[in-house]
């Protein structure tokens, strides 16, 4: 073989080129494997598969341990546009019982972005939510031929009985704002919306649980990543167990139909709500499924706001069940004391300003004047307390009179644990200055907030906590609906006892006078029996309103001693308190205490549930 | 005795580790998270273990026949090969329209492979002969039909990834004194197809995605960059292989002013009347063969005529090949358009690709450790114990994996060339270079296209990808010439 040097030398160029080729390919690997991040992330999403498991939500039970709300699996219909593949269009409408201009239609509103905001073809759709047990089971068995859809399941809230939908509220899914408030929340996360649903949210969400899963090229789940190392157990919400009592709620409720009102039944020794009806109210399961949308609208131009909670949502003028506060305020500013005799000449006179009274013409203590809710004996009261000579003035004397009621829960929230709560209203001296236009007023100029009317509002609430105020002669606790929570303590402020301003021995005139109301007093009026065997103590209100004939309150509670429970019963436009509300407020205290209603009250009880006061009222008008 | 003293070592150690370390990495690809046994034989590692039993076997057998007998039978083994490649045309079985897999019982064997070292004994054996002096024309001809012999009839089978293998042959030529322009040519042809490609459609604005059957607008950006590159390839070519570095330089400037100026006023101008910027190239390119042709007929010395002609064929190339591009069976077309950046189909033609990026770029500077891969587990890359075998050593051992195969490979395409040039019989001399070429080609082509750089061509990388075939293949063509190697000093 002949040496040929030239030639011999091209090795140095093909091996230099060789070697070119692989420095070219240690440099593209540089770069791909150290210097580009992306890659590993795109590793990441490619195999792991981060799935939220959804922590059972909180069952909600009442006082006696009855179960009122519950979870229920539902199943969405989710579809991710992108991976529909040779999709049997006519055969997934059989299966799900729809039309193929039904499907056409949903998929075309899936696509429009105007009413689908945030439409992404690659992330996951909802196509039908909430299918029926059946649709479920027909789709499980034909999933495998829809590719790109999948279904979801989730929870849904179910409820034992058609009561208080205030107060047990109802879930929704969250708005992108709370979303970025909270960071326990992604899209299409179930919020509490309403009741103890949204004020105790925290409690019974629970929480969320995480699993990694490995996903191949197929996106079939090949299990755990690192055997579930890194998966969190989800926790799940804390039951609660509300004070209310189920089956007076139901029976309030059954009392308050066809009427426009409110009745809020309190324990006075602890604070607890027993029962809480707002009228008209509605069905909670009408909040729950495919119709809650629809449902809700049809709620919110219901003319007559059965969304609207009445019993701390609205402020009413209280009427004469505000007289207590005006002789309790009066004793204990020395204005009055139990024996001071007030006149009524059929009315609270004075020179020419005339303020008319039912009562007869005659000069009454404290006791009878509550009794009988005489007008001229708490115009004089008022006139008393402002002209004190304790103060220098009328208006040091009215704030005085002021920070006595706000004492009482009057004129600012009484922080129930429910969303929505209203402050009512209690002017101040500043008010009157800017409201009369000048410093030098006289009691006259107000002297009907001395009757619960006038400027003065409040709601049924802070009227039922007035009335366990003077049970527990002179102390209430915040009012709440919560009685325990699973494995925690209620929170602080119910288990702190409020003192008024007022000191327990002036209450037990007010209670003689509740008593006497209740024996031979306004609260026998229009033929109302005593209920049976217990010691009542009761108050009427006859509330004066821009909206037609008078709101018909009562506020008492029994039995006198050891009260176990007081009432407020507000029926707006029900006319005198006699002819509704003590009625109804007696029953319900008749039922709780005796567990039943006596046979010769059962008379009052059908005229009650059969009786209809919604229409005096004017909500149709205004619409 | 002599024999083992011979016997070059190190080659055989290169084999063995990469051999080992093939089978090791077969085991993580195929790896289900199932805690298998790598000895399962029921599984491509337990599998391999087989094949390489028979390997061993081959290499005794090809360690022990005498030197001569490949030198005396390399034409009968070349035929009977080609008669078996032929056979395979008809009685192969049907693998997804390709025809090169013979079933024998539940064992498949792709008589592609062994092709290769048939015509590089074949090619040897030619060198070999009498007198025989490459840079004959009859001779050029003569070696390139025993290339193309078994190219056509592996197209034929529709294998054309193999096809392309006996392409890195050219080194051989190269090395035995075909003319360098012939490479310079193959680059030039190629970089005029990729600018003439990819630029003949607009550019796509930053996240549009085209469907599968969408393109582009048309461009005539390509066009022109070629049209203005090509007088500056001629002239490196005047520069380098007709040795007139004058000439060179005149075409290289007028191509420069020419473009500068035509350019710069067709930017910068509002022509009077209608104007066209690939006018000027054609014009510069005229001048450019007419140059060439005027220089032969001045000097008449060949080599300007043949700078002439390739001029001439590059411009025709230019006009051909979108032509022939849209010729292409549609899969194919798809890879390239993917490969050049013109198209995003992470779907389809992409997918693949694109998946080798996510594994390899996931296993960073150490890897994310043996039999941890996620992406290679969870079947996300394709075909990923034999064409995308790398992908494994990537995210598994990281760039200091990858670094460190290449490196092996290096160390033997080194080695072999540089045995080969120790030889003294042309017969294992060009055999040798037919083996460094052969593994250079598929290490190159198959690492470049696992990380993207070359079209997705399906060839194994050799010792690590799954394949009974394949390693044996790869085993025959080395151990042959490590024979021959071995018995270099034997006088005949």
């Amino acid at each position: 073989m002949q040496h040929n040097f030239e030639l011999e030398k091209r090795r140095f160029v093909i091996g230099g080129l060789v070697l070119l080729i692989f420095l070219i390919y240690i440099l593209r690997l540089f770069n791909l494997q150290i210097v580009d991040d992306k890659y590993k992330a795109m590793a990441r999403n490619n195999a792991f598969l981060t799935k939220t498991i959804y922590p059972a939500r909180g069952q909600i039970y009442d006082r006696n341990g009855n179960l009122l709300v519950y979870n229920q699996p539902a199943y969405d219909l989710v579809v991710t546009l992108r991976e529909v593949k040779d999709l049997d269009t006519l055969d997934l409408c059989n299966t799900l019982g729809i039309t193929r201009e039904v499907f056409e239609d949903r998929m075309k509103e899936i696509k429009d972005p105007r009413r689908n905001r945030g439409y992404s073809s690659y992330t996951q759709q909802t196509f039908a939510t909430q299918l029926s047990v059946e649709d479920y089971a027909r789709l499980q068995e034909r999933m495998y031929k829809y590719r790109g859809f999948e279904i979801r399941p989730r929870t849904i809230r179910q409820y034992m009985r058609t009561i208080a939908p205030h107060i047990l509220g109802n879930i929704r899914e969250v708005t992108p704002k709370e979303i970025q408030l909270d960071d326990y929340y992604q899209r299409s996360d179930y919020t509490g919306d309403l009741g103890v649903e949204k004020s105790y949210e925290k409690y019974l969400r629970g929480i969320k649980g995480k699993e990694i899963l490995l996903r191949d090229a197929h996106g079939r789940i090949k299990g755990h990543y690192e055997d579930g190392k890194y998966d969190v157990v989800p926790k799940a919400g804390r039951n609660l167990t509300l004070s209310i009592d189920a089956d007076l709620q139901a029976y309030a409720e059954s009392l308050m139909v066809n009427k426009v009102g409110a009745l809020v039944a309190i324990e006075p020794a602890t604070g607890e709500i027993l029962a809480m009806v707002s009228s008209p109210t509605f069905d909670p399961s009408m909040l729950v499924g495919r119709e809650r949308g629809k449902h809700y609208k049809e709620l919110l131009v219901d003319p007559y706001k059965p969304l609207l909670d009445r019993t701390i949502s609205a402020a009413y003028p209280p009427g004469s069940t505000f007289k207590p506060t005006q002789g309790l305020i009066g004793l204990e500013d020395g204005a009055i004391s139990p024996e001071t005799l007030l006149p009524c000449r059929g009315g609270f006179v004075m020179g020419r300003f005339r303020m008319g009274c039912h009562d007869g013409i005659a000069q009454w203590t404290i006791v009878p004047a509550i009794a009988g809710s005489c007008n001229g004996y708490f115009g004089w009261c008022l006139v008393n307390i402002l002209n004190n000579k304790k103060y220098k003035n009328i208006q040091e004397a009215f704030d005085a009179w002021k920070n006595y009621m706000v004492s009482m829960g009057y004129g600012y929230r009484l922080g129930i644990d429910l969303p929505g709560e209203i402050r009512g209203f209690i002017p101040n001296t500043a008010y009157y200055n800017k409201r009369l236009r000048t410093d030098d007023w006289s009691p006259i100029s107000i002297i009907s907030i001395s009757i619960g009317q006038g400027e003065i509002t409040a709601t049924p609430l802070q009227i039922a906590n007035l009335a366990a105020t003077i049970a527990n002669r002179g102390y209430f606790y915040t009012p709440h609906v919560i009685h325990a929570i699973q494995d925690t303590l209620i929170p602080d402020t119910f288990r702190i006892q409020r003192k008024t301003k007022i000191s327990t021995r002036h209450y037990e005139w007010i209670v003689k006078g509740m008593r006497a109301a209740a024996v031979n007093g306004t609260v026998r009026r229009s033929g109302n029996l005593d209920p049976e065997g217990i010691v009542l103590c009761g108050k009427t209100g006859t509330a004066q309103n821009p909206h037609g004939k008078d709101h018909s309150v009562f506020m008492g509670f029994a039995p006198m001693d050891q009260p176990k429970i007081a009432v407020c019963c507000f029926v707006e436009n029900g006319g005198f308190g006699a002819t509704f509300g003590v009625p109804i407020g007696t029953l319900v205290i008749e039922k709780y205490l005796n567990g039943k209603i006596s046979g010769r009250r059962k008379f009052a009880e059908e005229s009650m549930l059969r009786s209809s006061t919604i229409q005096n009222t004017d909500y149709k008008k205004k619409k | 005795m002599n024999f083992l003293r011979s016997f070059d070592w190190l080659t055989l150690i290169v084999y063995v580790i990469l051999v080992l370390t093939g089978w090791v990495t077969i085991n993580a690809a195929s790896y289900n998270f199932d805690g298998a046994s790598i000895f399962d034989f029921g599984r491509p590692s337990g599998k391999q273990i087989v094949w390489f039993g028979l390997a061993l076997f081959l290499i005794i057998v090809i360690l022990c026949l005498d030197s001569r007998f490949y030198m005396t039978y390399a034409p009968l083994i070349y035929v009977g090969v080609m008669i078996l490649l032929f056979v395979t045309i008809f009685i192969g079985t049907n693998i997804n329209g390709s025809h090169s897999w013979i079933k024998i019982g539940t064992f498949s064997i792709q008589p592609a492979e062994f092709g290769k070292f048939s015509t590089a004994l074949m090619l040897a054996y030619l060198f070999n002969g009498y007198n025989f002096k490459f840079t004959e024309p009859v001779n050029f001809v003569k070696a390139c039909v025993i290339v193309l012999i078994p190219v056509m009839l592996i197209i034929l089978q529709n294998e054309t990834g193999s096809a392309l293998v006996y392409f890195s042959l050219v080194l051989l030529f190269y090395r035995q004194g075909m003319s360098g322009i012939v490479l310079w040519a193959g680059f030039c042809f190629i970089l005029i197809f990729v600018l003439g490609i990819k630029y003949s459609v607009e550019p796509l604005p930053e996240g549009v995605v085209l469907d599968p059957d969408e393109s582009a607008p048309p461009s005539l950006k390509g066009q022109n960059l070629v049209l203005t590159i090509i007088p500056f390839l001629v002239a490196g070519m005047l520069a380098f292989f007709a040795n007139n570095y004058g000439a060179a330089g005149l075409v290289a400037l007028v191509a420069f002013f020419g473009f500068c100026i035509f350019g710069l006023l067709d930017h910068f101008v509002a022509w009077p009347f209608p104007f066209q910027y690939r006018w000027i190239g054609w014009i510069i390119n005229f001048f450019t063969i007419g140059y060439c042709a005027f220089l032969y007929l001045l000097h008449k010395v060949r080599s300007y005529i043949i700078v002439g002609v390739f001029a001439v064929l590059f411009v025709g190339f230019l006009y051909t090949c979108d032509f022939a591009f849209s010729k292409l069976q549609p899969h194919q077309r798809g890879r390239i358009e993917v490969l050049l950046g013109m198209k995003e189909d992470l779907k389809g033609a992409g997918y693949n690709v694109n998946q080798a990026k996510i594994a390899i770029g996931s296993g960073g500077l150490l890897g994310k450790g043996y039999l941890e891969g996620t992406q290679t587990k969870l079947a996300y890359v394709p075909e990923q114990e034999t064409d995308f075998i790398f992908c494994t050593v990537g995210e598994e051992q990281g760039f200091v994996g990858c670094v460190a195969v290449l490196l092996l490979y290096f160390i033997l395409i080194a080695r072999l060339i540089s045995l080969a040039e120790r030889q003294r019989t042309l017969f294992a001399q060009v055999y040798g270079y037919c083996v460094a070429s052969i593994f250079a080609f598929h290490v190159i082509i198959n690492v470049g296209m696992v990380i993207g750089l070359v079209p997705v061509i399906g060839i194994p990388l050799p010792f690590f990808s799954y394949g009974g075939s394949g390693l044996w293949s790869f085993t025959i063509l080395l151990f042959i010439f490590l024979k021959l190697d071995a018995t270099r000093i034997q006088k005949y």
